[in-house]
């Protein structure tokens, strides 16, 4: 049976949810995601959702604004950090009249704490911005808006692939599903595709993310004509648990954690004398692995300390209990009275699908693709330029996924059906088969590679030289995907069969990310190259495209829009 | 070290009846029973079928049960199996669809049942004032993640599948106790039924199993109290 709807989210976090509740009523919305919405890795988020709102100190959108900029190391849009700073406050208020069990001031107010790179007056020290709910406010918000989801009856299919988009002479034609639950691949029309399937860490060996973060959306956008933005910044979270790489959110550096090299050395002075452990997270990670590869990190090895044990056993209940549990069951460590190993993990993908502030997903010339939005992780909008801050990204994902769904029901007279050819069914059947019928490599051998090369080559430091060979190995290693085979034949519930064709979008995004990082002959945000180690504002003030041509990969620039800041040295 | 997963097998649509598969794992004491799973499934047999996501006990899809006890597969660690041969079946009181892979359906339907959105009236400019001691009473039922490690744990859920069941309820406490809502005691007169609240009988399970240490049964019977105070006496 064919579906076809008006609206089509596809992807259940944040961004997918917020965007599907703010299409009207009289509009038809699926919502497909490839796990039950509840599990979508927004729920991971920690340490809060940054908005001015001066409840615990003063503070103001332009110093957000400006946080962000300098944060993204001048190649955020200034444009799009403008309209995240000044929409940050109705967002979270929002959040709260829908529900979200916020931490509370003493007069009742939404609690707020310090995070890294969020400072007063521009830079002049840390300022309390991070709504926070303990230390699983993204979880509660995701709760909260699948709630939402829940009241106002959103038709919701879980344990539903997205397996190929469909563009049609250059607007969004709907999407190709695999039902995970009978393996059927069914056709589903939409007048309005939005992707919102987050990102793709696990193309790391060492990563935050959960397994279902292989980055489909982004890669469908790619096979199918969409160019990618900025795909070299990809950001390293300071502090993953060693060696599971299990998130310690940067909270616990804004509750006064800090961290000690093997020699119980508070080093982080030494990288960021004014922010210190709240320096943002391209500058740590840098500086813990600085540490690690002179030798001091704790015993000799690949980690360093992050040293909770100056907070008090209460203030780590009270605000960091989830951390505090992992460290205890993953470790064994109680993080009260013993510092907790920890060291960078990949955690974000700066880079995507090019959109407008708007949601809508832009062409090589800078158009709109007819039909098609992106938000959240997928999208590139670019509001984090070339590092991240923390709490900006669930700001993100509610107000550029509430935009999104704006354009939606804005755009949706001029949008119409349009018809899918069936053999587009034929043609992905025949592909599921032939990886059925293979005797080539198992899918799990050939990503274990592509997350050693990608770690070893395309880390927090770079260089040409390792990053030409990764990308030859990852070259060859697509090849060898071409005969990958499995060992489930099965209809139901194949998540072997998901393997094999995950493995794809994790393949071409590897490979994207790699290109991009050669290409960007500078040192910038999240991308450091030890071959180029300075930023080159006169050659490389600009966003990177890569789009899948017919003789391979092409790679054009793109403007930084620079309103309010005009860009200077980034100290901390 | 070397271990024994003793798994439960079973596709309905071809399997005459379920049975259990050794496999045999290495494994660090400090790795999870899911890096043992994903061991299996890649390497040995990728016909082995269970849901997993963040494998940090934050989105709750590896619920199974390990060694006769409910729990995530990505929160227990080897070490604290406390021998050789881990046992690993689905969830009880659901439906298998494949291997360890339950139909939760049931249990969302149930979920849903009981509202888990806030009712409230027109808000605010800013936020709605609320203090830290009401935002208390809401106490850990936010750390919910809707694994279904209680519901399936229960004795009374096994035997009356009518039973609202745990999770639920602690979706319904959330939100009788946030100081937000406008829809207390229609929220309590839901509860206040036969298959509601008062279908629970303490067994202490679900506060056992529960990977987020949520106090479950506590709050049943802050709810019952609640019901008595508010709406009087129960019927029954």
């Amino acid at each position: 049976m064919e579906l076809q709807f008006d609206a089509l989210v596809v992807g259940s976090g944040l961004a997918g949810l917020r965007a599907a509740l703010e299409i009207p009523e009289g509009l038809k919305v699926g919502l497909v995601s490839k796990v039950f919405p509840t599990r979508s890795h927004s729920g991971a988020a920690q340490g809060g959702i940054g908005a001015a709102l001066s409840n615990e100190e003063p503070d103001s959108w332009e110093w957000h604004m400006y946080d962000t900029v300098k944060g993204g190391d001048y190649l955020t849009d200034q444009d799009a950090a403008e309209t995240l700073a000044m929409d940050a406050a109705r967002a979270v208020y929002e959040l709260e009249h829908m529900g979200v069990p916020f931490n509370r001031t003493a007069e009742g107010k939404i609690a707020q704490r310090a995070f890294g790179g969020h400072t007063r007056n521009y830079g002049e020290g840390p300022v309390k911005r991070s709504c926070y709910a303990a230390d699983r406010t993204g979880r509660v918000v995701l709760d909260t808006l699948f709630g939402k989801a829940l009241e106002k009856k959103i038709h919701i299919f879980s344990e539903v692939y997205m397996i190929d988009l469909i563009i049609e002479k250059g607007h969004a034609a709907g999407i190709v599903t695999y039902d995970l639950a009978t393996g059927a691949v069914e056709i589903v029309r939409a007048r309005a595709v939005l992707i919102a399937t987050g990102g793709f860490g696990r193309v790391y060996k060492t990563n935050s993310n959960c397994f279902s973060n292989t980055g489909d959306g982004v890669y469908l956008c790619f096979r199918n004509g969409t160019p990618l933005e900025d795909m070299e910044f990809v950001q390293f979270h300071p502090t993953g648990i060693y060696p599971l790489g299990v998130l310690v959110s940067e909270a616990a550096r804004g509750e006064g954690g800090i961290l000690k090299n093997g020699l119980g050395y508070r080093f982080m002075p030494d990288y960021a004398p004014t922010l210190k452990d709240l320096a943002p997270r391209d500058v740590v990670s840098r500086a813990i692995d600085t540490e690690i590869r002179q030798g001091r990190g704790v015993n000799g090895r690949d980690y360093v300390h992050l040293d909770l044990t100056g907070l008090g056993a209460d203030k780590i209940e009270e605000k960091l209990s989830d951390i505090s549990s992992f460290a205890r069951i993953y470790l064994g460590v109680d993080s009260a009275t013993e510092p907790i190993p920890v060291t960078p993990t990949c955690h974000y993908m700066m880079g995507g699908i090019p959109t407008d502030l708007n949601g809508r997903v832009l062409d090589k010339h800078g158009k709109p693709i007819i039909g098609l939005y992106a938000a959240g992780e997928a999208a590139c909008v670019s509001v984090h330029g070339a590092n991240r801050l923390g709490t900006n990204s669930l700001l993100d994902l509610v107000v550029f996924g509430r935009r999104a769904g704006i354009s939606i029901a804005h755009d949706e007279k001029n949008l119409h059906l349009s018809d899918i050819s069936r053999d587009i069914v034929n043609e992905l059947t025949s592909k599921i088969n032939a990886i059925k019928r293979s005797k080539g490599p198992k899918p799990a051998s050939l990503r274990a590679r592509i997350r050693q090369i990608m770690t070893d080559c395309c880390s927090v430091f770079r260089n040409n030289d390792d990053m030409e060979k990764g990308l030859e190995q990852i070259l060859s290693i697509k090849e060898q995907y071409r005969s990958v085979s499995i060992d489930n034949k099965a209809d139901k519930f194949n998540t072997d069969l998901l393997d094999a064709i995950e493995l794809e979008s994790l393949l071409g995004l590897a490979e994207v990310i790699l290109v991009s990082a050669i290409a960007r002959t500078e040192s910038r945000g999240a991308h450091y190259r030890e071959d180029y180690p300075q930023r080159d504002d006169h050659n490389w003030l600009k966003h990177t495209m890569v789009t899948a041509g017919s003789d391979g990969l092409e790679i054009s620039f793109k403007p930084v829009k620079i309103t309010k800041f005009e860009p200077k040295a980034r100290t901390f | 070290m070397k271990i024994i997963l003793r798994v439960f097998r079973f596709d309905p649509s071809v399997d005459e009846a379920p049975y259990y598969r050794n496999y045999s794992v290495q494994a660090e004491p400090y790795e999870r029973v899911l890096d043992c799973l994903n061991r299996i499934k890649w390497e040995q047999d990728g016909t082995l079928a269970y849901r997993m996501s963040c494998a940090h006990g934050v989105c709750g899809s590896d619920a199974m049960k390990i060694n006769g006890r409910c729990a995530l597969a990505c929160q227990k660690l080897v070490r604290d199996c406390e021998a050789d041969l881990i046992l690993v079946e689905p969830l009880p009181s659901f439906t298998v669809l494949k291997d360890l892979i339950v139909d939760l359906n049931p249990f969302f339907d149930k979920v849903n049942f009981v509202h888990p959105f806030l009712y409230a009236g027109t808000p605010p400019e800013k936020e709605r004032l609320q203090s830290p001691e009401e935002r208390k009473k809401m106490g850990e039922s936010i750390r919910c993640i809707l694994c279904a490690c209680c519901t399936a744990a229960c004795p009374v859920v096994n035997e009356n599948e009518n039973f609202l069941g745990p999770a639920p309820l602690v979706q319904a406490f959330r939100r009788i106790f946030d100081s937000r809502d406008t829809q207390k005691i229609e929220r309590l007169d839901q509860l206040d039924v036969e298959d509601g609240v008062w279908a629970c009988l303490n067994h202490y399970e679900c506060t056992r199993v529960c990977p987020k240490e949520i106090p479950v049964t506590k709050y049943i019977n802050t709810i019952k109290r609640e019901i008595k105070k508010i709406l009087g006496p129960s019927p029954e």
